[in-house]
């Protein structure tokens, strides 16, 4: 019989599919769930895993197979994210995942010269990408950002500061949204900064919630000068890449919040059946049992409506409507199953050592980053038109 | 060079194995199959093998069931096509009606180097390598940890316990069982997924193979399953080290009667 948690999904996946889980969870058996609890409280994941992860083909599932990516869609994207959740730290996934959404707008609209140089080192493992586009006074307001790259012959020279970077310490290269001209949404362009330019700094390792095995930081630009060589596309078309590249994010969060929901369960579930209490297990009171099939129905829910906008981007609809909608539903249930979870476990949920711990912090995350809940509700508001 | 490789569909390690109502077999119902882990070593060596002398790779898998899903997932570790065997004269099979009919297969395809794991997970009977070798008139060298190819001939390490190991050289062809240690597998990257989509895959019944069912009919066959008998209670001995060692070597012997 096939199980409730995965028979309404399971119709969108091939053996391909199949056959890429159980490459992922080879990776994540060996590489990852070893070391996780040490990166957690190290808060930092060491560089060589992302050399390792590179060498298995595990870095950049959907990015092309001739830049070195996996050449994969958003059912590989979602599959890639589930298994190597089951590491149980939000965190790490997110740093492996940071060159999904700092590679695409070179491999959109870089040259082949510039995909060779920055694409394929960092699908190869080799070198580290980020993404910065947050600054300490413009997030959700992406097009009020300051950052300035002023154009002095054959170079510009950048100024400002972004923050909240994923993988910011690690970073190698960053893809940077910078303002080339006063024009709000056409002014902004993407650079990519190698991190060994003079006047590149990382100004703070940022402390956080959750996601402790990634590093996050504060990178701050000085007078970094750049050859126009580095500039991806022309002037002022970084907004409307950067649009592009959300809608893959949102899903990859989705993927994140429902996997984090299903783990957190299933831990609920086996602590409740071994766990006794006035002489029976946690799951013979009915409480427990109702919580538990909450939960279950919580976990299917985010992952149906996930799987159906990934099986539309397939196919190459566009979705960012719907794509919007999975995040918040996922990031949601990740908040409420994560609680419950916690719950269940009474005060072993809230010791470090137990997964539902940390997940219950990762989750935290997912109503915020990418986009808040409050961002996403505007972009699903307009496509229906209120 | 023609390179083989038998590997085995078998239990996913994580599968809760059931035994039938009538205790006769093994129930297949819910079992998630894959590749049996040391088969891993095999096809890794294998296209090792391939990439450092030339040549092709070829999975052999023999089964009454279809196993070309596991199979396809091999090919995506870097053999150039696979030949499974499907026939429901396999349903009863033994290790003789297995290396029967994966070594007429082995032959009918040229092969002169066959690799395969030391012993598959679910029956572990680690009999199959030796008898295809025997069928085919081959040397075979079990557990091996390394192995090298020059030319024809081939030097092969086996570690023989007690930190010893053992160099067997000597020349095509030759049937290497490989051993934990052989080498790291490789991963499956998604490109080689997609690709393994399309390398040839075929499908024969042992009458494809100029097999009868007399020919696999199986001469060892399992009447009975049951699960192993309930772990009686523990009991735990107490007092110091001394006294309980002895107490425990005592009841070993007088009341266990295993020493
Ligand atoms: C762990 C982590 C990793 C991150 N990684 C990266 C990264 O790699 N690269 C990167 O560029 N950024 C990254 N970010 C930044 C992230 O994208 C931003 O935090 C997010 O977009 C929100 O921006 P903000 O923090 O500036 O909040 P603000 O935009 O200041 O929002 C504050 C509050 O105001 C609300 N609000 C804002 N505008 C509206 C509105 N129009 N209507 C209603 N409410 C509104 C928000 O919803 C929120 O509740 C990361 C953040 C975190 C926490």
């Amino acid at each position: 019989m096939t199980s409730p948690l995965t028979s309404l999904t399971a119709r969108y996946l091939t053996d391909e599919h199949d056959a890429f889980r159980a490459m992922c969870r080879r990776f994540t058996e060996s590489v990852l769930i070893p070391g996780i609890q040490q990166w957690e409280e190290d808060e930092f994941t060491p560089k060589d895993i992302w050399r390792q992860a590179g060498d298995a083909g595990m870095l950049g599932p959907t990015l092309p197979a001739e830049l070195g990516g996996g050449g994969g869609d958003a059912l590989h994207a979602l599959v890639w994210t589930e298994e190597v959740m089951r590491c149980g730290s939000g965190g790490l996934l997110s740093g492996l995942g940071s060159l999904e959404i700092a590679l695409p707008a070179i491999v959109h609209l870089g040259t082949p010269e510039q995909q060779e140089r920055w694409v394929r080192p960092v699908t190869s493992g080799q070198r580290v990408a980020a993404l910065g586009i947050t600054e300490p006074s413009a997030g959700s307001d992406v097009a009020g950002l300051r950052t300035r790259a002023v154009r002095e012959g054959d170079d510009y020279v950048i100024n400002g500061s972004k923050t909240f970077i994923t993988s910011g310490i690690h970073a190698d290269q960053v893809t940077v949204l910078a303002r080339t001209s006063d024009d709000r949404h056409g002014g902004l362009t993407f650079f990519v900064v190698q991190t060994d330019s003079p006047g590149f700094s990382v100004s703070k390792a940022l402390k956080k919630t959750g996601w402790r095995a990634s590093d996050t930081a504060e990178l701050s630009f000085d007078d970094v000068r750049v050859p126009v060589a580095n500039r991806i596309g022309a002037e002022g078309t970084g907004f409307v890449q950067l649009m592009r590249t959300f809608e893959g994010e949102r899903l990859a969060l989705a993927a994140q919040g429902c996997a984090i929901a299903q783990i957190c369960y299933e831990d609920a579930l086996s602590y409740a059946r071994q766990r006794t209490a006035f002489g029976k297990t946690l799951t013979g009171f009915q409480v427990t049992r109702h919580k538990l099939a909450t939960m279950a129905t919580r976990v299917v829910t985010a992952k149906a409506l996930t799987y159906a906008v990934a099986e539309q981007m397939r196919q190459g609809i566009a979705c960012p409507v719907e794509a919007a909608m999975a995040k918040n539903t996922a990031a949601d249930i990740a908040m409420t199953v994560s609680y419950d979870a916690v719950q269940i476990l009474g005060g072993a949920g809230y010791m470090r050592e137990t997964r539902v711990e940390r997940l219950s912090r990762d989750a935290r995350l997912l109503p915020i980053g990418g986009g808040t809940s409050e961002v996403m509700n505007e972009i699903i508001g307009k496509g229906l038109g209120l | 060079m023609k390179i083989g490789v038998c590997i085995k569909s078998t239990p996913d390690t994580s599968s809760r194995i059931q035994i039938n109502p009538g205790g006769d077999d093994l129930s297949e119902a819910g079992v998630k199959w894959a590749t049996s882990p040391y088969d891993m070593f095999a096809i890794e060596e294998a296209v090792q093998t391939k990439e450092a002398t030339g040549g092709e790779v070829i999975l052999f898998s023999a089964s009454h069931q279809d196993t070309s899903k596991e199979v396809r997932k091999a090919l995506a570790l870097g053999p150039d096509s696979a030949v499974c065997i499907q026939d429901d004269g396999l349903a009863k099979a033994d290790s003789l009606s297995f290396a029967t009919s994966l070594a007429k297969a082995i032959e009918a395809e040229g092969c002169t180097l066959v690799f395969t794991g030391k012993r598959a997970s679910d029956g572990n009977n680690i009999q199959v390598p030796a008898m295809v070798a025997e069928l085919l008139g081959w040397p075979h060298v079990s557990f091996v940890t390394d192995f090298e190819l020059d030319g024809e001939s081939f030097k092969a390490v086996r570690a023989v316990g007690g930190g010893v190991e053992e160099v067997i050289t000597g020349n095509l062809p030759v049937v290497i069982t490989a051993e934990r240690g052989l080498n790291s597998p490789r991963y499956a990257k998604l490109p080689m997924i997609v690709k393994a989509k399309k390398k040839p895959l075929a499908t024969k019944s042992l009458a494809d193979l100029g097999l009868t069912a007399d020919d696999v009919a199986p001469i060892v066959t399992l009447s009975n399953y049951e699960p192993p008998a309930e772990r009686g209670d523990c009991i735990i001995l107490e007092g110091d080290a001394a006294t309980t060692a002895k107490e425990l070597v005592r009841r070993l012997r007088e009341e266990a009667k295993v020493l």
